[in-house]
């Protein structure tokens, strides 16, 4: 059972608190869109084995939404960072090379 | 026979006597007894029969590990089968019965299989009872689940109590042996706040069993004085009667407390679950001794070498009064030795080495005991008991040599550290040739979320099997620890172990090595299960080589006891069948929990009224007590009926719904959502929320708006009442609430985080209450306090006011079609309002109503409900809600989705109304049938039914379905299929069945 | 005019310590961004007391402040000044992007009394409540078994605790089962 720390208020909690939410950084295609794009938006998803970027929410908790960089095989947590983005900031990518160099996860590296 | 030693037994207090019954016989015990110390000290060693071929069972090891002596414990609410004689300590009053059998545990009729078991091999399962397949449903079920499990299913509902608890720690040791108590020491005198749990009721483990000396004296004073050390100190936590359960991810630990099985009826909790976050783990877990692999080694009286010592010193018990030692190591000559100088005989050591030239094997000599080397057991004789056994030699086929009589086998095929728990979490291990064990490979231990190792194993858990070197590997550890966890070790010695020096083990996996098949089919491996030597052979001859699928095809190890007694045995037998070395075939995947835990840990608290979080209204206690007959929607608790005099369902149901359209009635409406959304651009993230245009709402009023999924879907739907210039409250389904809640921060803060938006639920903040019918104006003017009138407040308005001297807003809106006013009252004076309508109303003929009749009046009205016409498959067109869906916005959730060409297809069933030409009403699930059979042989379908119900109003069914081409096919008859295979016929009409023009509710 | 009534009533309970479910109490969720002076302002005016850090707590009495995110404070008055407290900070944040609501009555508050306290707790949430982890002055969120709470340390051994109001039954009958003489832990 995962312990996840919030970065919004703080609090480690174990994964108990939370709720996961699925892929990050998703880009959201609306009307307009091809139909090869908002069939990818839907419903593809990456299935690494290894460095993933996930969201969750702090539901028995502060209600924030935040991203988590996690490798899917040790379960180790590289970092929680801020939802509002649509990539992981630098020190998270940083944390990640330092334990996985050469790490790659959809267009981040 | 088994016997109680006149003196010795460190654990059992003589003053104290217990008296407790097995199989209805009245036995006494002493105090510090277990179960199986007590019944062998009353020479009773038959204690079960074997799950497959109902073979007789006795007692082999002394601990947790135990696969035979399991008996139904106790009676009542607090009686469980399977439960192990040796981890249950005695206390007065105690009462057991063996399991398995009938009529008896001494004459089972089921032992009539063992006499088929040639017949009965690996795989007999799924061999036998697949043909011929008519016959499994009613031969083969019956009798395999007739003759199926061991213990019996507890018929009363458990009694004791359960809890958890949560505790944080920088170190939890599992394990209150020498190594364990070590690392305790060392991590505690380090400032580190331990957590050391032990799972029997005594410190110390093995040591003081097998002649240990610490410092120089007996390892009782050292074991004595370390626990009183740590026990003084403020940093350590010293549990007994608490296992380590399991290892999980991020340093999750799961003790398991025994907290009053050893004295119940004090009103305990009688197990408690500690759920404990560990920044470190050490698993002091020790080792279990493996049986050898001789023929007839099931025989009650065959048992571990160390379970005899231990009954023997711990509890004075002497399990045989003529015990033959067979072994491939130095270790089993302490039984040998010990049991001498307890008085006893031990006619012979068969060693099947080719010497024995260590200090234990010279100390038996000059004890006078008989050493055979080279030597195995070719078979044991008795059945029920041993009565002796026949001598081979070890590197032969078992051609006998002599008998000799004895009514015990001490036996011993070396150590293996229990590793379960180093595994549970992704420790690897290694095999280690010269004590032929797995142990942990501290290189590969468990990560935890920063990745670095947080598992470290200590003493014989580690490989370190011989004292000296386990008490050491018990402070290196903690040291371990100790840096981990960034804290410096104090200075200081570390008391020195000692014990007699030993010579190398030679792994043995069959005895002898040459034995013919007819000696391998008695050969056991698992006690429990029933597998044997030959068994496995079999699986790797009939091509289950992976270690995984010999498991399953033979069932080895997958008993009660999880195989701690067989499975590094099986694994090494399917190694040498497969001619691969033992680590490449492996082991299989241990999992968590170490030994079974009862249900009633795993639930804790959770059961009876606080099972689940119930969800309760303010008027929850008015509706108790009159009649509500309560339906869970969600956690809450609704009122789907209230029943007075003696009415059903269906009648009571039949009044309210007459009543509310005649006279006045009031609903309890208090569990729909209530969301408050504000901000300068709450009316555009509205619009992207909602398929209708909600930016366009003026305040004062209200609309009813639709919410879909990105995938087209319609998920919920509700009122928004706009307030004010930037604030709207948007009403969702009960369901809906927080679900709505999570979806609109979703969006604010994961795509949409620079519109200016707070949403807040205010769900539980008011109860909300529906009056609605003819009478409901009448209702509030006579309340009084604001004005409800036509003009003031009409249709689909709403307004703050005062109401019986309460504060309220008050809606007019609908789901009944009745004149209608929801009144949204603070929750802390909810029920005060409630009860001023119920007064007041009563010249009106006021009746509350329930969740029944509610969606029978809105069905009547042709007005849609969330999870009835919906079900994740149905989009707002395909229910004739295309107005509520803006042509103007270039964007909202789901529009993408519904341009797909799935969506626009002319061919998707669309909702209409139906009435049945019979009156009758269709059943729920009913699916419109058409022409033809498919590819599958079944009827083709036009259409299904998503709401039916028998309409008050009209006096007769009514439905709503969604049909191919339905709004085209009005007055057409189609035929609905019922649950019996005929058919009822229905007339597609207007969804609308009652007041079209709407005219009671606009009023 | 009715008077408010809490969701049980004020029912108490005695066992190793004791657990009271407390009256009407005034709570107000204020959103709104911590940075802004005007926001911090608004809710120190109602409330009497500094702006808390995060995950501080400060609360005399019924009149306090409790930090819950970074754009959500729960405000806390006597229940009767609620309405008034909202419509006060309204007026101050008048044009400022913002959200007062008056959520008194979505609410239950419980008291655990006694040096127990902290092993009642610790049997249904998932937090560290040893002495020297949980101190008076933070507001834990969390779960208490399986609803969402928040709780705060009034001084040692006594703990409020707020929950949804429709759980108030089920989360006073998970504390009193907690508390039943001769289960005590024995930890802290």
């Amino acid at each position: 059972m995962l312990i996840l720390t919030c970065p919004y208020c703080g609090v480690s909690g174990e994964e108990t608190e939370f709720h996961a939410g699925g892929e990050a950084h998703l880009k959201r295609f609306g009307p307009g869109s091809s139909d090869a794009d908002f069939e990818s938006y839907l419903f593809h998803r990456e299935n690494p084995k290894g460095v993933h970027f996930e969201r969750w929410r702090h539901v028995s908790g502060c209600g924030k939404w935040f991203h988590a960089a996690r490798c899917t095989t040790t379960l180790e947590v590289f970092g929680t960072y801020t939802a509002q983005t649509s990539e992981p900031p630098q020190s998270i990518k940083d944390a990640i090379t330092a334990k996985r160099p050469g790490w790659t996860w959809r267009d981040f590296a | 026979m088994s016997t109680r030693l006149q003196t010795g037994g460190r654990l059992i207090d003589r003053s104290h006597r217990e008296g407790f019954s097995f199989n209805g016989k009245r036995l006494t015990g002493y105090a510090g007894d277990t179960l199986a110390s007590a019944l062998l000290a009353n020479d009773q060693m038959l204690v079960g029969r074997s799950f497959k071929y109902h073979r007789p069972r006795g007692f082999v090891a002394a601990g947790g590990e135990e696969p035979n002596g399991l008996v139904n414990l106790g009676k009542g609410g607090q009686f469980e089968p399977n439960q192990r004689a040796t981890t249950t300590e005695l206390f007065d009053g105690l009462t057991a019965e063996s399991q398995n059998h009938w009529p008896s545990l001494e004459f089972d009729i089921g032992a009539i299989n063992a006499k088929f078991s040639r017949f009965l091999p690996a795989g007999f399962y799924y061999k036998m009872f697949i043909h011929p397949r008519p016959l499994w449903k009613h031969v083969y079920e019956p009798f395999i689940r007739n003759s199926a499990g061991l213990g019996k299913a507890p018929q009363d509902r458990d009694s004791d109590r359960y809890e958890h608890f949560y505790a944080f720690a920088d170190l939890v040791i599992i394990g209150g042996g020498i190594a364990g108590l070590q690392a305790a020491l060392t991590a505690g005198q380090a400032g580190a706040k331990v957590i050391l749990m032990e799972q029997t009721a005594h410190w110390g483990g093995r040591a003081p069993v097998d002649g240990v000396t610490i410092d120089g004296a007996p390892a009782d004073d050292w074991i004595a004085k370390t626990v009183t050390t740590l026990e003084g100190m403020e940093n350590v936590t010293l549990r007994t009667r608490m296992m380590g359960a399991g290892v999980y991810d991020h340093g999750y630990v799961l003790g398991y407390e025994r907290v009053a099985d050893h004295c119940p009826g004090l009103g305990l909790p009688r197990h408690r679950l500690w759920r404990i976050r560990a920044k470190q783990i050490i698993t002091a877990t020790g080792a279990i001794e493996r049986p050898l692999s001789f023929a007839g080694n099931d025989v009650p009286g065959v048992m571990l070498a160390s379970a005899i010592r231990d009954y023997a010193v711990n509890w004075a018990v002497s399990p045989g009064d003529r015990t033959v030692v067979v072994t491939n190591n130095d270790d089993a000559y302490r039984t040998a030795i010990c049991l001498k100088q307890a008085g006893l005989e031990v006619p012979v050591i068969i060693d099947a080495r080719p010497e024995a030239s260590g200090a234990l094997p010279e100390a038996a000599r000059a004890l006078g005991i008989r050493v055979e080397t080279g030597k195995g057991i070719a078979k044991v004789l008795g059945g029920k008991r041993v009565t002796g056994v026949a001598l081979c030699a070890q590197a032969g086929e078992g051609a006998e040599l002599e008998q000799v009589p004895c009514d015990a086998v001490a036996m011993s095929g070396g150590w293996s550290p229990v590793v379960h728990l180093w595994s549970h979490c992704g420790g690897k291990l290694n095999w280690d040739d010269a004590q032929a064990h797995f142990r942990p490979d501290a290189n590969r231990a468990p990560t935890s979320h920063d990745g670095l190792p947080f598992v470290i194993s200590a003493g014989s858990a580690n490989g370190e099997l011989h004292a000296a070197a386990t008490l050491g590997d018990g402070d290196a550890a903690g040291k371990t620890a100790i840096r981990a966890l960034g804290l410096s070790a104090t200075a200081g010695g570390v008391a020195k172990a000692e014990a007699e020096a030993e010579e190398p083990m030679t792994p043995v996996w069959i005895m002898p090595q040459g034995a013919g098949v007819k000696l391998r089919s008695k050969m056991w491996l698992d006690y429990q299960n029933d597998v044997k030597v030959s068994d496995v052979q079999l699986a790797a001859q009939e091509g289950y080589e992976s270690v995984e699928h010999a498991k399953r095809y033979t069932t080895l190890g997958m008993a009660t006891d999880q195989g701690k007694l067989s499975n590094i045995n099986g694994l090494a037998v399917l190694s040498q069948s497969l001619g691969a070395d033992i680590p490449q075939v492996g082991t299989t995947t241990f999992r968590p929990p170490y030994t079974p835990i009862s249900m009633g840990a795993i639930a804790g608290e959770a059961r009876g009224e606080v099972f689940q979080p119930l969800r309760r209204t303010p008027i929850h206690e008015w509706n108790d007590a009159n009649g509500a007959d309560f339906e869970p929607v969600g956690q809450w608790r609704r009122p789907y009926t209230y029943l007075r005099n003696g009415e059903n369902r269906a009648d009571a149901v039949k009044r309210e719904v007459l009543n509310t359209r005649n006279n006045l009635g009031l609903l309890d409406a208090s569990t729909l959502g209530k969301l408050i959304v504000k901000g300068p651009d709450a009316g555009k993230f509205l619009d992207l929320l909602y398929t209708n245009m909600m930016s366009t709402l003026k305040p004062g009023r209200c609309r009813y708006g639709l919410m879909c999924s990105e995938n087209g879907f319609l998920m919920d739907d509700g009122v928004v009442a706009r307030i004010d210039d930037e604030t709207f409250l948007c009403h969702t389904t009960t369901g809906g609430a927080d679900h709505i809640f999570a979806h609109m921060e979703e969006w604010l803060q994961t795509e949409w985080w620079d519109m200016q938006v707070y949403v807040a639920n205010a769900t539980e903040q008011f109860a909300q209450i529906a009056v609605v019918g003819p009478n409901a104006r009448k209702l509030l003017e006579k309340l009084g306090g604001m004005d409800v009138s036509a003009e003031a407040l009409p249709f689909m308005a709403w307004a703050d006011g005062e109401l019986a001297g309460i504060k309220v807003r008050a809606y007019r809106i609908s789901f009944s079609g009745e004149l209608s006013y929801e009144i949204a009252v603070p929750a802390s004076q909810g029920r005060a309002f409630w009860d001023a309508c119920i007064a007041a109303g009563a010249e009106f003929g006021l009746m509350p109503y329930g969740t029944e009749a509610l969606h029978v009046m809105r069905a009547e009205k042709g007005f849609i409900m969330i999870g009835d016409e919906t079900d994740g498959t149905v989009i707002p067109q395909d229910l004739g809600l295309n107005w509520a869906i803006s042509k103007k916005k270039e964007d909202y959730l789901g529009k993408r989705a519904q341009q797909r060409s799935h969506m626009t297809d002319p061919k998707r069933w669309k909702l209409v109304g139906l009435e049945t030409v019979d009156g009758s009403v269709i059943p729920d699930g009913s699916y419109g049938v058409a022409d033809g059979i498919n590819a599958n042989g079944q009827r083709n379908t036009q259409g299904r039914v998503t709401s039916t119900y028998y309409s008050p109003t009209l006096d007769r069914g009514i439905a709503m379905g969604l049909v191919l081409n339905g709004p085209d096919r009005m007055g057409e008859v189609v035929e609905f299929n019922k649950v019996d295979g005929t058919t009822v016929a229905a007339k597609i009409v207007d969804p609308v069945f009652y007041d079209k023009e709407g005219e009671k509710q606009n009023v | 005019m009715s008077d408010p009534v809490s969701a049980l009533n004020r029912v108490t309970f005695d066992g190793f310590v004791k657990v009271e479910e407390m009256g009407p109490r005034g709570m107000i969720t204020l959103r709104g961004d911590h940075a802004l002076p005007e926001v911090k302002n608004a809710a120190t005016g109602v409330a009497g007391v500094n702006f808390p850090g995060q995950r501080e707590c400060r609360v005399v009495e019924e009149r306090g402040l409790a930090w819950m995110s970074p754009d959500e404070l729960l405000v806390m008055v006597p229940h009767g000044e609620a309405d008034t407290a909202v419509a006060s900070m309204e007026s101050d944040l008048d044009g400022t992007h913002s959200l007062a609501v008056n959520v008194s009555d979505a609410r239950a508050v419980f008291r655990i009394i006694g040096p127990g306290a902290r092993e009642v707790l610790a049997k249904l949430c998932p937090v560290d409540l040893s002495p020297e982890a949980f101190v008076p002055g933070t507001i834990r969120r969390t779960r208490a078994a399986q609803v969402p709470v928040a709780f705060w340390m009034v001084e040692e051994d006594v703990f409020e605790l707020v929950c949804f109001r429709s759980v108030a039954a089920y989360v006073f009958d998970l504390l009193k089962t907690a508390a039943i003489p001769g289960s005590e832990v024995g930890y802290f």
